[in-house]
């Protein structure tokens, strides 16, 4: 990483998060914003570290469960892309329950799981597995159901089964698919598992929120919001790095190879 | 070796009969849609004629015909593979080379026939890293590597300039004046076809039929120097006289 680049990737988004942290205290403290509108980004961070103990404790419980869900969903999601990527009729069968199953809020599923399961981290990993395992069937299925006809004729005249045409051209082609899925489905279970904390649950950043705002701590409910965004983001990171690495072939207009 | 005859179920031809001899290098031209494609894939056996007899070898064709190599006008290279790996894809499907195979193996082959058309040095190069031409030429190696009887070409230099096109007929006759392998070029270029082929076939428009066949007894090593000699001129106005009229 040269000088110029060095600027643009790493001083500029770390300058820009300083300035609106800056913005926001100066407003805070010249309009006299009271504690419990919103507090400003020094008490946000008094907090975070006054309560550290039990925000790292709860937010450990909303990783790992976000991450159970996020796995469960990648390798149902993975098998099921795969099998309706496979066959037209499945994929005719399987999409509109899908998508009807797809749009329904999962914050109203919440309860029938906290009924079956009772409060706890299972809800949590459920929620969070069935918001975010769509998009990796889509995805995946869309890169198999794409592969070019002619490229299959090429193999299908050497005597290639449909399983060797799969293991050779399709999945290695929908990869870039897949991986660009779980980039958008572990934001999503994220969402999921901090949506079902929220609705009911014994722990997690969700559940943290809840408790602080009920006591009009609302210092710890911007910490709590504080400690998502950074999981948020090393969330996504980590999944964008494992893109990067296995599918470099597809982003080859950057100089990244 | 005999090819029979067939008659797709669309209709697409119709009582094409041709007699390709082993190690013949045939081309098919005609105007677009008149089934050129559809002729090729009856003879590789993707599609199964709806009537007619397709005889390879003196046995019937009813299915994928493992001894023929297929490329197109577009590469179709994979993309995550390099050049060399992309040649060795049939190696990885056909038998004998199935069992057992193996990159090191088979490497060297796939080395040698890249660089027979040229491409030494770029033999681990992925297909973005190469120009046009030469992921054409990639593709006629990737059709070539498991020793087919028969090389279809569908249009295989349609994408490419003039100049590159030039090359890759060059290209094209050494390896096949080399391996001695049967060819069957499909293509809209009249020069093209009469440069490279033994025999050059006419089809109609749809349904397509074969409306000439005419042998191209210029001698061999043809150089690109003989399309600009009055025989070939003649061969190619014949040739251009007969698309459309019928």
């Amino acid at each position: 990483m040269d000088r110029s680049e060095f600027a643009i990737k790493v001083v500029s988004p770390a300058a820009f998060t300083v300035a609106l942290f800056v913005i926001w205290e100066v407003l805070c403290r010249g309009l006299n914003v009271p504690l419990t509108i919103l507090p400003a980004p020094s008490d946000v961070f008094g907090a975070l570290w006054q309560y550290r103990k039990p925000i790292i404790d709860n937010s450990w419980v909303t990783l790992w469960t976000t991450l159970a869900g996020f796995l469960i969903a990648t390798v149902f999601g993975l098998v099921l892309g795969i099998a309706v990527g496979w066959h037209r009729a499945l994929y005719a069968g399987i999409y509109p329950v899908m998508v009807g199953f797809n749009s329904i809020p999962k914050v109203a599923v919440v309860p029938v799981l906290i009924l079956w399961f009772g409060l706890g981290e299972i809800p949590a990993v459920l929620t969070a597995f069935l918001i975010s395992f769509f998009p990796i069937v889509v995805n995946v299925a869309t890169g198999l159901a794409t592969t070019e006809p002619e490229l299959e004729d090429v193999l299908r005249a050497l005597g290639a089964s449909k399983l060797d045409i799969m293991r050779k051209v399709g999945i290695p082609r929908s990869l870039p698919y897949f991986f660009g899925s779980l980039k958008v489905a572990i934001t999503l279970a994220f969402v999921g598992a901090v949506v079902s904390e929220t609705v009911g649950a014994n722990k997690g950043i969700g559940k943290l929120m809840l408790d602080a705002q009920a006591s009009f701590q609302v210092p710890i409910v911007f910490a709590g919001l504080l400690v998502l965004a950074v999981l948020g983001i090393a969330l996504y990171a980590a999944t964008a790095a494992v893109e990067a690495r296995f599918t470099g072939w597809a982003f080859r207009g950057q100089a990244n190879r | 070796m005999a090819y029979g005859r067939g008659a797709a179920a669309v209709k697409a031809i119709e009582d094409v009969s041709l007699d390709i001899a082993q190690g013949e290098f045939i081309a098919v031209v005609g105007p677009s849609g008149c089934g050129k494609s559809s002729l090729m894939k009856l003879i590789s056996g993707l599609h199964p004629p709806a009537s007619g007899v397709l005889l390879v070898d003196g046995k019937h064709v009813d299915g994928p015909l493992k001894s023929v190599g297929m490329a197109f006008q577009n590469s179709n290279l994979l993309p995550w593979r390099n050049a060399l790996e992309n040649v060795l894809l049939p190696l990885e499907i056909v038998e004998p080379y199935r069992s057992g195979f193996s990159k090191q193996k088979y490497a060297g082959k796939a080395r040698a026939l890249l660089e027979s058309v040229g491409l030494q040095g770029f033999t681990d190069k992925h297909p973005w890293e190469l120009s046009g031409g030469m992921q054409q030429r990639t593709s006629i190696c990737r059709a070539l590597i498991h020793e087919p009887e028969i090389l279809m070409l569908d249009e295989p230099f349609g994408a490419l300039d003039a100049f590159t096109r030039e090359e890759l007929w060059c290209a094209l006759r050494d390896v096949q004046a080399a391996r001695k392998v049967t060819v069957m070029l499909v293509t809209h270029d009249l020069r093209e076809a009469v440069f490279l082929a033994d025999t050059v076939y006419v089809m109609s428009n749809r349904p397509g039929r074969i409306v000439k066949r005419r042998e191209v007894k210029l001698p061999r090593p043809r150089e690109l120097e003989v399309t600009y000699t009055q025989e070939f001129q003649d061969i190619v106005h014949e040739l251009r006289a007969m698309i459309g009229k019928h």
